[in-house]
Parts: C-alpha cells; structure tokens; sequence
C-alpha cells in the first residue's frame, strides 16, 4: 500500500471511531437522534452530545494524536525503538502538577486549575530538562536528564500522595493518575487545542531531520541538519502536546509507544513519513480505548490509562519477541 | 575545494590538531594516513565544522546547507537506523538539495546505486545487508548528494580486498570528473597506488603533504609509523609493502 493511501486509511478510521465516540454512551440516545441533537443541540440529548460527548470524542483525537506523533518523534531522535513520549520527563512533571492543584483543592474552587497546574509542571520540566542537559547535549545526555527529571518528579508525587489530608484526596488523586476522558468539558478542548496545534506544527516540521539522523548524529550535521535546533525542536514540541494531553486526560501510557511500532514497517520504516501516520494511529488508538472502556465495563468507570496499558503491555512484549526473533 | 589555515582542534589543552595549513585542488585524491590517534578524524570534522576549533577552514565558514552541497561526508561508524530501504537511505543524499525528488534527485540516486553496483538492491532493507554491502550503499548516499569534495573516514575498512579496490577506484574516478576526495586509511599499499597525494598525520602535525613515492620514505616510515617497507614502481605502478616494526 502507498504511503498516501495508508494516511487516508488511517484518517477514515479516526472518522469512524469519532462518529463511533460520539454516538456510544449509557444515555440511551439512539445514534440518529444523537447526530440530530448534536447540530440543533436542543433538549437534554442536546446537552449530552454537545457538553459530554463531543469533548471526550475531541479530546480522544486529540491525546491520541499527541501521544502517537510525539512518540514517533522521540524514537525517530533517539534512533531508539523503546522510546515514548514520557521520556523527557514532560508527563510526570504534569502530572506532578495536577496532584498539587488536587492536594491543595485549588481545583475544587477553579475547574481549570488543574489542568493549568499540569502544564505548568510540564513546562517546569521541559526548562530543567534543558538546563541539565546543557545546550549542546548529545541524545544520551537527554535521556539521563528526563529520566532524572522523571524520578524526582515522581518522588514528589509519592510524597504530595503520602501527605494527602484524607483518603479521599488520596484515591481522587490516584484515580487521576490512571488517566481518563470521561467528563472533560469544551473548555479543557479549548485549553488543550492550542498547545496541541502549536506541538503538532513543530514535531511535522522535524521530518527532513529525522530521517537524516537514521545514519547517525555526524552524518546528519554534515548533511546540513542542526543538531541543536532539532533537539530544541522535539523537546518542545514533544513537551508541549503531552503535557497538554496530560493535563486534559491525565498519565495514559503505552500509545506513544505501540503505535509508532505498528506503522513502521507500513511506512517503509521512514521517520519523517512515520510522524503524520503515527499521529492518525494515536488518535485511532486512543478513541478504541475510550469508546472500549465505556462498553466493557459502564457501570464501573474503567480508567482509559488502565486499559491502554493492560492491552498495551502484552501487546508490547509480543513485538518485543518478534524484533528478538527477527535479529 | 578546501583550504585549512592554522587549523587547530583541541581536547581539553592538548591539541589533537596542531596548526594544519593545507588546500586540496579539484582532481585530486588525497590520502590521509598517520598512525592510530594521530588525529585523521579530528581533522576532517574540524575542517568541516562539525566540532570547536581555532584557525580557518574554508568549509567550516560556509552555512550548514551550503556546506552540505559542497562536501559530503562519510563518518568511520556506519550507522544505520530503522529498516530503511536502500533506494530511500541513498536519497536522503538529496536532502541539502531541497525537494527535488522527481527530477535530478531521481537521476542522482539511480546513478549513485549504478556506480556502487546496488541496481538489484534498490527495495531491500539496509539492515538487512551485509557489512560490506551497507558501506556501499552509504558510499552511494556520499555520492548521490553531488558534492565536489567527499570527505571520507576509513571507508575501506573492514572491507574485502575487491571492495577496498573498487572503492579506491570510485574516489578515484569522482577525483578525475573535477571532483576532490580526502578519505583516510591505513593500507599505505592502497594509498600509495590510488592516491594522487598524501597528507601525513603524526601527533596532531602534518608531517608531509606530497605524491606518495616522494613521501613514503625510508627515514618517514620510520619515524612517523616505526615500520619498514618495500616500496617499488612497478610495470604495474606502484608496489608498497611493510615488512617490519622498527625498535621505537
């Protein structure tokens, strides 16, 4: 299949599971009369497509879409097929910001505290990471940065838990940890958008330098690609669309990871055609998850993070053995 | 093509490239040897700006694009990441020279993998080749970028001896269409048949610059390498061999 046609693949399946996010739910709307409540958003169905639905179905898109293109990104940089995402520390210094906005019940007085708190944090990280890992920093120096950057944000999340005043602010935090789309409003799409646009304009535009770096880092200076400018530039980008997704859905793991893998022999194993793939499949993924936690289990309110990561894992160790039998 | 003036490269306070002054003309194939840390690697990264160093070089001062068009080079690690296809990783040769896929991207791509003998391989993965086949492919993508200047480090080793010809005989003949090549090695036999000069490294210095029967002397072997040769001009040009160490 061309490369063309694996793009419109993908982008009508994000479609269908959009439409698909849209009309499942346990309101009991029948899908006609929810399309017909979305465009003249009257009565109740109205109220449910327009102010719960049409934002998860948003948001699925545009998590998924974050997690998969900074995914792809990252492993392009690193040439390094385990790494994800979280890597440059930018998810867990989010998340450590919205454990603080919970802890200190900011959020319970401003709804978009929290979510201002998490990208806050992501971008505490982002500037540490970057002070760490010093201007000219090979790729190494940046993954020992994020994963220290990662670990300390980490304990402070454990000790922000350990010092939680109740049980309650305890489970309320742990439960946000395991990532979620369920009752977001427009205006956390609204919050998000603009950091996920802004990333997703900086990660495509990383495309000619990535595949450069496939014949490594002296290679790719030489062909006239900066180092340091791409660093900046996947940093950045990377940090702003998850720490936008973080802070909207909270920690969802695995999709910035599998995602990029499934695409790649697809795409011709290429870095710069993997990224728009790889942001069609996130959103894909992420919206097949949302849509799987709301059938599996209604009643219970299974965590989207839960999920992609109980799917997410064995389906990782799965490729894990193929790569080892292939090598 | 290249000139160096007091070029000087440093590793904390010792020079590792000590004040080189040298130019390269376009016909020539210059061999770089020297023994092993003599500084061939640094000399070539410093001449093409990839690391800090003092002095000029006429490469170093161009923009990043710019330099790409005028030299490529062929780092001593071959590195290749993800399974890209041979086709794919000679074109990304072209990327100094915008998009340009179509037309003479395309023409410099089906001529690199031509010359290096990859017609056949075109869809395979790079990975998947052998090591002698992936240094080809990376030469074709040295080639396929079109610059005058390659600046090339080691690229025969570990090769066959057929490879090691074939690809002596590629530089060569990249040098006699106009180009210029600088390609580093350590088979003095090699350089001494393939070469139209050689620069010799020895602790950071260039020690001699000239055609090789006028460089590879006795007294030079022996001081800058501890080693001593036959080296004869033959009916079938010249004939280098080492013989033995030398007491340091």
């Amino acid at each position: 299949m061309s490369y063309r046609a694996i793009l419109i693949c993908l982008a009508v399946l994000v479609l269908a599971l959009f439409t698909a996010s849209l009309l499942i739910g346990p309101s009991g709307i029948s899908p006609l009369q929810g399309l017909g409540a979305l465009f003249s958003g009257e009565g109740a169905p109205g109220l449910v497509m327009r102010e719960l639905r049409l934002p998860r179905a948003l948001l699925g898109v545009g998590v998924g879409a974050a997690l998969g293109l900074s995914g792809a990104a990252m492993q392009g940089f690193l040439r390094n097929p385990l790494a994800e995402p979280g890597l440059i520390g930018t998810s867990a210094g989010a998340a450590l910001g919205a454990v603080i906005a919970i802890q200190t019940g900011l959020y319970a007085v401003f709804a978009l505290a929290l979510p201002l708190a998490a990208l806050a944090g992501a971008g505490v990280a982002v500037a540490l990471i970057l002070t760490l890992a010093g201007r000219e920093g090979r790729a190494l120096v940046l993954i020992l940065a994020g994963i220290a950057v990662s670990a300390l944000a980490g304990a402070a999340t454990a000790l922000v838990l350990n010092l939680a005043p109740s049980p309650y602010a305890a489970a309320e935090i742990v439960f946000w940890m395991m990532g979620s789309l369920a009752d977001r409003s427009m205006t956390h799409v609204l919050l998000a958008t603009p950091f996920l646009i802004l990333g997703a304009m900086i990660l495509l535009k990383t495309g000619p330098g990535l595949d450069a770096l496939s014949l490594g880092e002296d290679a790719a200076s030489a062909m006239g690609i900066s180092l340091k400018r791409l660093r900046l530039q996947i940093v950045f980008g990377t940090a702003l669309m998850v720490g936008a997704a973080t802070a909207v859905a909270g920690a969802v793991g695995f999709v910035g990871l599998v995602v990029p893998h499934l695409l790649r022999k697809a795409v011709g194993s290429r870095p710069s055609r993997l990224l728009p793939a790889s942001a069609l499949g996130g959103a894909a993924m992420l919206l097949t998850a949302d849509i799987a936690t709301r059938v599996i289990a209604p009643e219970r309110d299974l965590k989207l993070g839960v999920l992609t990561a109980i799917v997410g894992a064995p389906f990782f160790l799965a490729m894990i053995r193929k790569m080892g039998r292939e090598t | 093509m290249l000139s160096l003036q007091n070029l000087t490269a440093l590793r904390g306070q010792c020079p590792v490239v000590d004040d080189i002054t040298a130019s390269i003309e376009p016909g020539e194939f210059i061999g770089l040897i020297g023994p092993n840390g003599a500084g061939k690697t640094t000399l070539m990264r410093a001449a093409l700006g990839l690391i800090a160093h003092r002095g000029e070089s006429s490469l170093a001062q161009l923009d990043a694009m710019a330099r790409a068009r005028a030299a490529a080079w062929l780092p001593q690690a071959r590195e290749i990441a993800w399974g890209l296809s041979v086709a794919e990783l000679v074109a990304l040769g072209r990327l100094p020279h915008g998009r340009d896929q179509l037309g003479a991207g395309a023409h410099a791509v089906d001529a690199a993998l031509t010359r290096m003998g990859l017609e056949n391989y075109r869809e395979r993965a790079a990975t998947q080749l052998s090591g002698g086949e992936q240094a080809r492919v990376l030469i074709a993508r040295a080639l396929a970028q079109q610059s005058p200047l390659i600046l090339a480090d080691e690229p025969i080793a570990g090769l066959d001896p057929a490879a090691q010809i074939d690809t002596m005989e590629v530089f060569s003949a990249h040098a006699r269409a106009g180009g210029a090549v600088l390609c580093s090695l350590h088979d003095l036999g090699l350089a001494a048949r393939h070469c139209s000069r050689v620069w010799v490294m020895d602790r950071g210095r260039l020690v001699a610059d000239g055609a090789p029967a006028d460089v590879l002397s006795e007294a030079l072997l022996a001081e800058v390498f501890h080693i001593r040769a036959h080296f004869q001009t033959t009916a079938q040009g010249p004939v280098f061999q080492p013989l033995s160490t030398l007491d340091r």
